[in-house]
């Protein structure tokens, strides 16, 4: 009887965690979209994937921390590409001469980018979108006046091996061979190592309290400027890494390719637990969001429906899970 | 009228904005020709930062406005082009499509509560992703004459779209100071939980609100599409920046409750003239959208000790 009535409650608790939700959909839409084109259960197309939106999920990953803390970062394109780009010109011109060095940089670049974020954030007090819509300007403007905005070839070998580089290798029967690419293993390990932190350190708890309730956290003695400016360079630095892998999947630099889809990864984020509230969230989840995102994307590719209705079909998307979020927090505001 | 420091000191940044532009373009900036283009060019900027204005004073945003203004050009251009509609059953119907898309604005933050932000972006993409699927990515180009005339016409060497906009600033003014619905605006923006206990039915303001502010995105995509003579699933994009920006620096308070439609004119004839002004002296326009950030970033660190009284 007592088993029964836990079971029921943890049931129930399920239920209303939209993780869940996503990930029974992703497995729905994953079982019929392989129903339809068999292409899409092929170890090719599952390791491409992964592959494929590694750094859109650690994007996902930073802009999670974000959410948590109380904020949103729509910044982190232009912090991505600025460092992956700076980073191709210091990789032409031999600066940059090997991988250690070359993630150390990113993750430098990123960092001070962010944390500019965070003391904008922090000073003026205004809604951070507001914020990050100017230093996302700034950030990329800059950049492109600057460099003239041309594309980078011919990078380093060490950086283009490394992009190619797997893991775990598998032989298919036809085609080439595929594997578990070692960027899927980097956004997997930032997501765990994320995970851990915010769930079992201090600095962590306190996050998801100044999200939750700010002024709670201020009266509790929180140093909400310190934690503010933590969570955004955090943010920055793992934006700095997304940019890395996104040069090294792509094999060369595009300085126009990541900034625009900024919304994909909120969406990602929401649809992986995160409120745009603030206090909720989290990193595990959000490589669940990721991947629901780069099924579909992947479902319009291989159904052959027109790239010009792609856009459209992930807006419908991200308008459900608002819808989602917005119903959630109204149900649970009114228990 | 009370006149503030605020509003003072606007002013004053006007003219020495127009003083330096006077000496760094070479006198340029006050020629026919260049003031000509400044008439033309403002409307479809000053029809945008009034869309953001209502939103922005109800403590909302709207980042939908592009997408919009581009859905409602595109409908109209469409029609126009491909079903030989009349220009004023075409831009009618892009108004529909642009209140619509207002309405589902509306219904998500006033009635399921959901942020302003985060509905307005999504919106905004999906609207965006709508056009690019009905234009497969094309430009529209080729409207008939008579459609035109909204951004090319003039009237006694005043463009047209010009006059809409002085009429559109004289009706919020008067809407703003002397209505109900205009000073519920401002209160809702202040204190929605006190507004609803003294009576003021804070959804349909909200709702208002966002069809008002869809509305005026509409009749600019409308103006842009005549002016450029074409319309597109992604033209001005750099406008969403720039309309907080003016805001911002007209007094308008990201918070809500607070600013005034006549500083917003001022701030966005001194952005319009330093805009128009770089293009003159053929300064990059990467530059200027980066000088736009730092700018805005600067005016919201300036501000945030100034309480609301003296704006």
């Amino acid at each position: 009887m007592i088993t029964s009535t836990k079971f029921k409650t943890a049931t129930i608790t399920y239920m209303k965690n939209p993780v869940v939700f996503v990930f029974f959909f992703s497995v729905l839409l994953s079982v019929i979209i392989g129903f339809l084109e068999p292409k899409f259960w092929s170890w090719v197309n599952i390791f491409d994937l992964l592959r494929n939106y590694a750094a859109w999920g650690i994007f996902t990953v930073a802009q999670v921390i974000i959410l948590i803390s109380g904020g949103i970062d729509v910044s982190f394109t232009a912090i991505a590409t600025v460092a992956m780009y700076l980073l191709g010109l210091f990789m032409l011109n031999n600066t940059i001469n090997n991988l250690a060095t070359g993630f150390i940089f990113v993750i430098a670049i990123g960092g001070i980018l962010g944390l500019i974020n965070g003391v904008f954030v922090y000073l003026t007090k205004v809604h951070p979108v507001i914020i990050t819509i100017g230093t996302l300007g700034v950030y990329y403007n800059l950049l492109i006046h600057f460099t003239r905005g041309r594309w980078l070839y011919n990078l380093p070998s060490f950086y283009l091996d490394f992009g190619l580089l797997r893991i775990i290798q598998i032989k298919t029967s036809l085609g080439p061979p595929t594997g578990l690419s070692v960027l899927t293993v980097i956004w997997i390990s930032i997501a765990l190592f994320t995970w851990i932190w915010l769930r079992y350190t201090k600095i962590g708890r306190e996050l998801f309290a100044i999200g939750g309730n700010i002024e709670a956290a201020r009266r509790l003695g929180y140093n909400i400027f310190l934690l503010q400016l933590f969570a955004y360079t955090y943010a920055g630095m793992l934006s700095g890494i997304g940019g890395f892998v996104y040069g090294a999947a792509a094999q060369f630099i595009q300085p126009n390719a990541i900034v625009g889809r900024e919304l994909d990864v909120i969406a990602a984020a929401i649809l992986g637990g995160a409120s745009v509230f603030g206090g909720k969230g989290s990193p595990l989840g959000s490589v669940l969001g990721t991947l629901l995102l780069g099924i579909v994307r992947n479902a319009l590719i291989l159904l052959k429906i027109p790239s010009y209705w792609h856009s459209a079909v992930l807006g419908g998307i991200v308008i459900m899970a608002t819808l989602f979020a917005a119903l959630q927090i109204r149900y649970s505001s009114r228990r | 009228m009370k006149i503030s420091i605020f509003s003072i000191l606007l002013v004053v940044i006007l003219g020495l904005t127009i003083i330096g532009l006077y000496i760094g373009t070479n006198k340029q900036i006050l020629s026919r020709v260049t003031l000509e283009t400044i008439g033309y060019q403002m409307p479809v900027l000053g029809f945008l930062t009034f869309a953001q204005v209502i939103a922005m004073v109800n403590g909302g945003i709207d980042l939908s406005i592009i997408s919009v203004a581009n859905f409602t050009g595109i409908i109209a251009a469409i029609l126009m082009k491909q079903y030989a509609f009349s220009a004023l059953m075409a831009a009618v119907s892009g108004m529909v499509g642009a209140l619509l898309v207002g309405g589902v604005n509306g219904i998500l933050v006033a009635v399921l509560k959901a942020p302003a932000l985060l509905v307005t972006l999504a919106t905004g993409f999906l609207v965006k992703g709508i056009s690019l699927g009905i234009t497969k990515g094309y430009i529209i180009s080729g409207l008939p004459s008579s459609f035109v005339a909204l951004g090319a016409g003039n009237l006694l060497g005043i463009p047209v779209s010009f006059l809409l906009l002085l009429m559109l600033t004289c009706g919020l003014v008067l809407m703003f100071s002397r209505t109900a619905f205009g000073r519920s605006i401002y209160l809702v923006g202040a204190n929605p939980l006190a507004s609803l206990f003294s009576g003021i039915s804070v959804k349909n303001i909200q709702l208002s609100v966002y069809i008002c502010s869809a509305l005026l995105s509409g009749i600019a995509g409308l103006i842009m599409a005549a002016r450029f003579n074409a319309a597109q699933a992604d033209y001005g994009g750099g406008y969403l920046l720039i309309t907080v920006l003016i805001c911002v620096l007209g007094g308008v308070s990201p918070s809500g409750g607070a600013g005034r439609i006549v500083d917003v004119f001022v701030a966005l004839s001194i952005l319009q003239l330093i805009s128009t002004g770089f293009n003159v002296m053929r300064a990059s326009a990467y530059l200027a959208t980066a000088l736009w950030g730092l700018l805005l970033l600067g005016i919201l660190v300036i501000t945030r000790k100034i309480p609301k009284h003296v704006m």
